[in-house]
Formats: structure tokens, C-alpha cells, sequence
């Protein structure tokens, strides 16, 4: 199964039109697994990593892709609190309708407001990214398979070609993109992004805290859906031993 | 006029209603005394399991419906709007997305119970069929649900199933117009099938009640395939069948619940995260789980219309089993060779899926090409030779010999059961 979709991502990555030769695409390189705070049965997003995650989608991820799943007032989840929402979103010019003369209206976000696309339709993505289109985010860990551990790849994967590979112009190689050539450069380094919170600024932590920030968005209901499952499931055991010891009563008098 | 139902409640409430409309009598008759063999093994929880499965479907199903927008544009974002905004919408949703999953489980395992322990030969071959009914009902709606929230497997599923119709020679272009409403899954493919979607379940029920009605009938079949010959053979459905099948429904209950609250999109597709893209064709289009045994034979035919004629044919052929079982012995217990070639079904049921999941390259072709053969085979050339080779081992006197290993006569006098 993960041949075919790693081509797919692939195929999708590059948004169909940048026409890539097919036999690049055969190779399909597995991510490492790496240890994510919301594996497991009790795992949840870690909310302080979650946050500078959102620090890194802000400052750099947001320049290209757009999360049109999200609103500012969904970061209160994160531990950020109503007014620190309000002030995160009025950073943000938005659309907002149209004047009283029916011009296009815009001015600074509010809490209710969607996350800022970066462009405001497909074909000017386009147009300004030399044809690629950056996919939407919202949904971006649930949308690959392993997504997790295949966006972290990608975002730490990026190396000097070999020797013998032919990059295409334009295409930067990856070490676990499918087939190498990706059309993004190199979103993230050493020091790209000054962390508020003194964390060290490193690749491995920057791209660490934006998978755990886009695993929140893709599964926003991890924390309570885990929490609720625990409950649900120790409530069903006890009942299924309380049933069946009525049901042995109840058939006692048969055998 | 026939005049009042003669009541014995002693509710006067109830009295009143019951000599007007005989429900309470009615429900008694058929879920409190009605006379159900003794002997049921766990596999008989499966019907009930699918009953509580149809409900929880149709509850969720409703409350989704109430935020779910039927329209090319807003599907998929009215999808998220429901995971993230509506009030434990995402529980909803993640139940009822499972719960598809479950239903299917729940209702192949009833299937196989009724395949080993030959639940459709006489007289319940119209039992039978009706399931059969119910199979291809269940088919039809979750495979129209699966298109609703419009991602990529959504849209790219919708447009290979459909296609299918147009091999059918002349008739076939017209099948796949009218299933779209237009020359491609589109807007009117997108709200037809959301209204057949919410349709279709309610059928369900009908065909569930008269399915049901039938087997109050003929009464239940049970694992020595032998008919029940008086009251010493059966149990009353309540208590002792609604306190079994409560355990079975707790259980059930789990393992659902394991997958709704850890894993909820392991049987899933990633790539109904994307939303639908009529540019742009996955890679590898494939259905859910569920479906894959008939994709595979689908794929395993190199012609497009025969593959079509033995993909249905595969469940068509269940509607003629019970003229195709040419052994009066129903049970599996006691026909040693059915016992082991209605296993080797289940094999080639379960490898027919796991080629399904891959390409057909190399030996997936080979794989499934031999699976579907014997698929084909045992219903139709081992069953009806089956009965007249086969030499069964002998039948117990009766349910009652066979469960307490006393001579009959010792319980009919009277003997208390828990005696042992």
C-alpha cells in the first residue's frame, strides 16, 4: 500500500503540473519514525510545542500555504487565551466583504475569522510560485499516509543531490520526498525561526514543533476524543462484566 | 368488525391500548416467550450486533445530516465544519464513519454463520434471500455515504464504480447518465446520492422487519441444523437470548469504541483528506475494505464487461444458494468435507481482499484469479456434488440429546435440567 500512495503525494506535492519524468517517481524513500507526543493511547499534542509550531507556521509556512480549515479563536485550544487570540488575529489583514460602496473591503482579523490565506485563489498561487501549487495545510498530517513522520522528513530532508542525479530547474532535492524533486526550497534551517519562548532554534526543533502544530490542526479532538475513549472503554468492560455475569445467573438453571 | 383484542394485562393503561392495538401482546409473543433453540453458540449474536449497528447508523447519520451541506463546493468543508465546530460532532462523525466498517463486519460474520451452519435451506430460503437483500441495500449505501464528504477517493471512487454500468452493451451509457444526472460526478451525482443515502437505510428497515418476520416464521436455525421437537429444545427469547446478546452488544461496543476514540481513520483512506479534484486522478484508486473481495474479481477478468457480469454474479449467486446445497444435512458439524471446503470459501474470500488492496500486477493477478475460481466453483460445481457424495456422520436425536447427552425420554419425564 505505501508504494502507491508515496507516488500519489507525490504526484500531488507537485500539483500535477509540473510534469516530473516518471521514472523519478519510482523511488519512494520511507521517513525515520520519530517519537511524537500524540502517539500512542494516551498521547496528546504537546500544547507548548503545538505553540511555537504555530510561531513557525506564521513566520514562515504561511507565506505559501493556506490552513482554510482554521480560525484564530481555535488557538485558544492551544493554551492561548482570549486576548492573546484577539491580538494574534488583528496582525492579520483580511477580507472582510464590502464597503458601503460595494468596493472589496479589508482590515485587521478577529477571532471568528478564518486563517489568512496567502493568496487569494489558486491560479494566483500559480502564478506567483512558478506554476506549483503549495497545498492546504488544515488537514495536511491526516491527507499523507505516516503524515507525521513524512512531513518531518520532508522538512528535515533537504541535501545536495548526488553526484549523478539530474535536478530539474527550478526543483530542490529531498532526501524523502517522493522522487527527490521537490518544488518548495528549503522552508527551514538553523536559527529561521527566534523561538519567544528561548527554546533552541534548531532545524530538528522547528520542524519537531510545526508537525506537532499540524498534527493539532489536522485532529484538533486528539486531547478530548483519548480522554473520552479511556472513560468510554473501562465503562464498556464494566458493563460487559456486569452483563455477563447476569446473563451466567440467568442461564444457570439451563447448565 | 372483529371486535377488541381480549387483553390480560392488568395495566388498565396498557389494557386499553393493548385490546385496541395488540402491540404489547405482539412484542411479547415474539421477543419475551417466543421459543428459540437452547443451544445457540455466540454466532447467533451477529444479527442482533447488525439490528443495534442499523440503529446507531440512522441516529448518527441524522444528526450529521443536520450540519452536512450536499453541494460540490461546501461537502468537504461542511465535513470539517462538523469535526471541528458542531458539539461532539467529531464523535458523531468518527461513529458513524466506523460504524460502517463495524456493519460490515458484523454482517459477513452473520453471513458465514448462516453458510456453515446452512441457516438457508429449507424452509428458510426466503429468509435468506431477504438477507441477501439486505446485503446488496447495505452495499448500495455505503458506498453512496463513502462519496459524500467529497475527497479525492470520494470523487475518483464514484466515477470507477458508476463506470462499471457502462460496460452493459447499449444500456449501459443511459445507466451511467441517470446515476449522474449529467456527463460526469457532479453537482447532481453529489445530491442524489445524499438523498438515496438517506433513503436507502429506511428501506433497509423494512426489508430488516419482513427478514425478521420471516425467521418468527420458520423459527431460528441453530448450530446442530436440527429442528427443535417441542418445548424441551428451546428457551424463551427473554431473558436468557436478550441477556446473551447483551454481552455480545458489550463487546461489540469495544472493539467499535477502540477504533473510534485510537484509531478512527485506520480503515480509512489519506486521501479522502484532499478534497475532490476532477483534474487530477490518484495514483491508486481504491474502494474500502469492505469491497475489495469483488474489486479483485472485478480486476481479475481482462474483459471490462464479464469482469462487471462475475462481480455481481459473485453475490448473486448467494440469492440460489439454497437451491445449489443439494445436502439435506444443514450443519457443517455434520458433513465433514463442507466443514473444511466452506473454509477454504472464507480463505478465498479473504485473499480476493488482499489482492484487492494492490495493484494487479504479477502475482496478485494470479492470486486472485485462483481465489475467485474457487469462489465461483464451490457455490456452483462442489455444493450441488457435494450433497450426493458427501457421506454426513449422524444426526442427534434432538437438540436436547445432543446438549445434555441424556436419552430424551429421561427429559421429557421431567427430570429437572440443572440436574447435571
Amino acid at each position: 500500500m505505501r508504494t502507491p500512495r508515496s507516488l500519489l503525494a507525490a504526484f500531488l506535492m507537485v500539483g500535477g503540473l509540473l510534469a516530473l519524468p516518471a521514472a523519478a517517481q519510482d523511488e519512494s524513500p520511507t521517513p525515520p519514525s520519530q517519537n511524537w507526543s500524540f502517539d500512542g493511547i494516551f498521547g496528546t499534542p504537546d500544547l507548548a510545542s503545538a505553540q511555537r509550531g504555530f510561531q513557525v507556521y506564521s513566520e514562515v509556512c504561511s507565506n505559501c500555504h493556506a490552513m482554510h480549515e482554521m480560525h484564530y479563536r481555535d488557538l485558544t485550544a492551544l493554551g492561548f487565551t482570549d486576548a492573546e487570540v484577539t491580538a494574534i488575529a488583528s496582525t492579520f489583514t483580511v477580507p472582510q466583504g464590502t464597503d458601503d460602496s460595494g468596493q472589496p473591503k479589508e482590515g485587521p482579523a478577529t477571532p471568528a475569522d478564518q486563517f489568512r490565506s496567502p493568496f487569494p485563489n489558486e491560479k494566483a498561487a500559480r502564478a506567483a510560485l512558478n506554476g506549483a501549487l503549495p497545498p492546504d495545510l488544515s488537514l495536511i498530517i491526516n491527507a499523507r499516509p505516516d503524515g507525521a513522520n513524512y512531513v518531518y522528513g520532508i522538512l528535515t530532508g533537504y541535501a545536495q543531490p548526488p553526484a549523478d542525479f539530474k535536478l530539474q530547474d527550478g526543483m530542490n532535492y529531498d532526501a524523502y520526498f517522493p522522487g527527490h524533486q521537490i518544488a518548495m526550497p528549503q522552508p527551514l534551517t538553523d536559527g529561521r525561526v527566534t523561538f519567544t519562548d528561548g527554546t533552541p532554534d534548531t532545524l530538528s526543533q522547528e520542524a519537531r514543533d510545526v508537525v506537532t502544530f499540524l498534527y493539532w490542526t489536522s485532529n484538533p479532538e486528539t486531547a478530548e476524543r483519548k480522554a473520552m475513549g479511556v472513560r468510554v472503554i473501562l465503562f464498556l468492560i464494566l458493563l460487559t462484566g456486569v452483563t455477563y455475569a447476569v446473563k451466567r445467573k440467568i442461564w444457570s438453571d439451563v447448565h | 368488525m372483529a371486535g377488541l383484542h381480549k387483553s390480560d394485562l392488568p395495566n388498565p393503561v396498557l389494557n386499553w391500548i393493548d385490546s385496541r392495538l395488540p402491540i404489547i401482546t405482539m412484542m411479547q409473543k415474539e421477543y419475551g416467550v417466543f421459543p428459540t433453540p437452547r443451544n445457540f453458540n455466540y454466532f447467533w449474536n451477529f444479527g442482533a450486533l447488525a439490528m443495534v449497528t442499523l440503529v446507531i447508523m440512522i441516529v448518527t447519520g441524522i444528526f450529521l445530516a443536520m450540519n452536512y451541506q450536499p453541494n460540490t463546493g461546501l461537502a468537504f468543508d461542511s465535513v470539517q465544519h462538523i469535526m471541528r465546530d458542531v458539539n461532539y460532532g467529531w464523535l458523531i462523525r468518527y461513529v458513524h464513519q466506523n460504524g460502517a466498517s463495524m456493519f460490515f463486519v458484523v454482517t459477513y460474520v452473520h453471513i458465514f454463520r448462516g453458510l456453515y451452519y446452512g441457516s438457508y435451506k429449507a424452509p428458510r430460503e426466503l429468509l435468506w434471500m431477504l438477507g441477501v437483500v439486505i446485503l446488496l441495500l447495505m452495499m448500495a449505501t455505503a458506498f453512496m455515504g463513502y462519496v459524500l464528504p467529497w475527497g479525492q477517493m470520494s470523487y475518483w471512487g464514484a466515477t470507477v464504480i458508476t463506470n462499471l454500468f457502462s460496460a452493459f452493451p447499449w444500456i449501459g451509457p443511459k445507466i451511467v447518465t441517470l446515476l449522474w444526472g449529467g456527463f460526469s460526478v457532479d453537482q447532481p451525482t453529489l445530491n442524489r446520492f445524499f438523498s438515496l443515502h438517506y433513503l436507502l437505510p429506511f428501506v433497509l428497515i423494512g426489508v430488516v422487519f419482513l427478514h425478521v418476520a420471516a425467521l418468527h416464521i420458520v423459527g431460528s436455525n441453530n448450530p446442530l441444523g436440527i429442528e427443535p421437537q417441542g418445548p424441551q429444545d428451546t428457551l424463551p427469547f427473554h431473558p436468557y437470548y436478550t441477556s446473551k446478546d447483551s454481552v455480545g452488544v458489550c463487546v461489540f461496543l469495544i472493539v467499535w469504541a477502540a477504533f473510534v476514540f485510537f484509531a478512527p481513520n485506520m480503515l480509512g483512506d489519506p486521501n479522502n483528506f484532499i478534497p475532490a479534484n476532477p483534474l487530477q486522478t490518484p495514483a491508486d484508486i481504491v474502494p474500502e475494505w469492505y469491497f475489495l473481495p469483488y474489486y479483485a474479481i472485478l480486476r481479475s477478468v481482462p474483459n471490462k464487461l464479464l469482469g462487471v457480469c462475475f462481480m455481481f454474479g459473485s453475490l448473486l449467486v448467494l440469492f440460489v444458494l439454497p437451491w445449489l446445497d443439494t445436502s439435506r444435512v444443514r450443519s457443517a458439524r455434520f458433513r465433514p468435507t463442507y466443514r473444511k471446503l466452506i473454509l477454504l470459501l472464507v480463505l478465498s474470500f479473504l485473499v480476493l481482499g488482499y489482492c484487492g488492496a494492490h495493484k494487479p500486477e504479477g502475482i496478485y493477478v494470479i492470486l486472485s484469479r485462483v481465489a475467485a475460481l474457487y469462489y465461483f466453483a464451490h457455490f456452483l460445481v462442489i455444493l450441488p456434488i457435494l450433497g450426493k457424495l458427501e457421506r454426513p456422520l449422524p444426526l442427534p436425536e434432538s437438540i436436547t440429546q445432543a446438549v445434555t447427552g441424556r436419552p430424551i425420554e429421561a427429559v421429557i419425564t421431567g427430570r429437572p435440567l440443572e440436574s447435571h
